[in-house]
């Protein structure tokens, strides 16, 4: 009989161990066994898988095991790096790539957002914007920039227009959803309140429903940017001559295997860095987010 | 010079195929000056219905409601709303919250933060003017929202369940602070709540109001929060014989309607 509870009760132990295990690596709160799942501090893992994959990556191409034409070593992509640093790629220093990338990505936000924004608050306060604009924004979309670039080149050319008008399409429809959905942050007690001292509409719009929709089109613009830098790709494949995603693509009609993936690096490495500074602007324009 | 309620109904129309709903039935009430009107009942008895009514956010299907004479024709602000909670807007400090409704109105920034701390001041919040309204605790953020409610002088203060959040000790503090403030302030109030201790100790009237539809069923005219302001302790009036007499008669009516519903 004791032995009959002994096996039954083993397994059941082993498994809520390794439950704890896995939904919290060490405890956030001495004591805390039965808090919410996935607390804790991820940075020295991430860390730790960062280098254990540059080190198959290594192990990988030290030994022999992959031709560089696929895979080039660690090394040879930093040496990449530096040569491109110093000599430029076919002809324009690096900087100036990443400053027409950058100009391209940006400018398309900055646009997305100055469209973007007042149209997502138009569409989440009227109803008849949103019968109009919702549709349109709701069909594009969902398709690949990849499938209407073909249009965008017959319509607006082969110039800067069609790549920032791309990169455009696809930052847009992130924002101006946000947007959209942010109008519902603001609890009806707190417009209540501000119509209670006699406010105006427009009022209750720009004092209300504007600073509770902010922090909803802070990350909507976080994801749209994020968007932005995967299509600027399939941008600079329009006829471009300068740009990341132009480096990327010509190096691969080279076989240029380390410049590629040196690119694709950069290109992560901005983007990153840029989510990182949208996250500390979160931080400190909407530090009540999520507290009330 | 009054709140007047004249006959109002209010019907929210078939929706879906289901019949039209009679939230509140030709309801007839007057909140004199100084008044402390307490509202208790049921659940969708119409309460909440009653203070949208008469701060303006709904209009009534039928019949009036009249401040001094004149008719309410939508929210303003000579009726303030306290809500039960998340009423506050934290993009703000404490002082901004308070002088908002000051500053709606255009007043200038100094002259809205000097009333907006005297208010401050009176709720016992000096020290705090610049806090983040969500770093406060829920009895504070209260406060916050009965001082942002009084800035701008409202002829009647209307107060739903604002003390419905808090725990007991909270409440029960909160309770003796409105009635010191409403001696001191002499506001008109109409004020909701789901306690029948609640309704007993701080108002001067009571009236009870029973769902489907919604209207008021018994009036009661309640002397314990001017003997709490003469000097009587809160828990001695809590437990008088006459404070728990009444407390039972007023369960006993409540229970008796929510059994109907059930």
């Amino acid at each position: 009989m004791t032995n009959l509870t002994e096996v039954g009760a083993a397994p059941v132990a082993l498994r809520s161990r390794a439950f704890a295990w896995f939904a919290r690596s060490r405890a956030t709160k001495p004591g805390e066994t039965y808090g919410v799942p996935g607390q804790g501090d991820t940075l020295l893992l991430s860390l730790a898988t960062m280098a254990f994959l540059i080190f198959v990556w290594w192990v990988v191409t030290a030994l022999g095991w992959v031709k560089p034409l696929f895979v080039p070593s660690p090394a040879a992509i930093v040496q990449k790096f530096m040569d491109v640093w110093t000599n430029g790629f076919t002809g324009t220093p690096f900087w100036q790539h990443v400053l027409i990338s950058a100009a391209r990505v940006f400018g398309a936000f900055l646009l997305a957002c100055a469209v973007g924004i007042p149209l997502g608050l138009a569409m989440g306060m009227s109803p008849v914007i949103r019968g109009i604009f919702d549709p349109p924004i709701e069909f594009y979309r969902p398709i690949p920039p990849l499938a209407y670039l073909p249009l965008m080149i017959i319509w607006f050319g082969i110039g800067e227009m069609s790549k920032v008008l791309l990169i455009f399409l696809s930052v847009f429809a992130p924002i101006a959803l946000g947007a959209r959905a942010g109008v519902r942050s603001a609890a009806i007690e707190q417009i209540h309140a501000a119509y209670s001292f006699g406010a105006t509409r427009w009022q209750v719009m720009r004092q209300v429903i504007l600073p509770s929709a902010m922090p909803e089109i802070l990350t909507a613009m976080r994801i749209g940017i994020g968007f932005g830098w995967t299509t600027l790709v399939a941008a600079e494949m329009v006829a471009a001559t300068k740009g990341l995603g132009y480096m990327v693509l010509a190096a691969s009609q080279f076989l240029q295997t380390a410049t590629v993936i040196m690119g694709i690096i950069v290109i992560a490495a901005i983007a990153y860095a840029f989510d990182m500074l949208m996250r500390f602007l979160e931080r400190r324009l909407v530090p009540w987010k999520g507290k009330m | 010079m009054a709140l007047e309620i004249r006959r109002a109904s209010v019907i929210y129309p078939s929706q879906r195929g289901r019949r039209p709903v009679e939230a509140l039935s030709k309801i007839d009430l007057t909140l004199d000056d100084n008044d402390f009107v307490l509202a208790l009942g049921a659940s969708g008895c119409g309460k909440s219905t009653l203070l949208n009514l008469i701060a303006g956010f709904l209009s009534p299907s039928s019949g009036q409601i009249l401040l001094d004479g004149a008719n309410v024709a939508g929210p303003g602000a000579d009726r303030s709303v306290v809500f039960q909670k998340h009423a506050l807007l934290p993009w703000l400090d404490v002082r901004a919250n308070v002088a908002f409704g000051l500053k709606l109105q255009g007043k200038p920034k100094a002259a809205a933060d000097a009333v907006a701390d005297k208010f401050i001041d009176l709720l016992g919040l000096k020290g705090f003017e610049g806090s983040p309204v969500y770093a406060l605790s829920g009895g504070m953020q209260q406060r916050v929202g009965i001082a942002r409610a009084l800035t701008c002088d409202p002829k009647v203060l209307l107060m739903d369940e604002p003390l419905g959040a808090l725990d007991e000790l909270t409440r029960e503090k909160a309770q003796e602070l409105i009635l010191g403030i409403w001696q001191r302030t002499g506001k008109t109030v109409f004020f909701i709540t789901h306690s029948v201790e609640e309704a007993l100790f701080m108002g001067t009237k009571l009236i009870v109001m029973s769902p489907r539809p919604g209207r008021i069923t018994h009036r009661f005219d309640l002397p314990f929060s001017r003997r709490f302001l003469d000097g009587t302790p809160a828990r001695k009036i809590k437990a008088l014989a006459e404070f728990i007499a009444l407390r039972e008669e007023v369960l006993g009516i409540i229970f008796a309607d929510e059994e109907q519903a059930a």
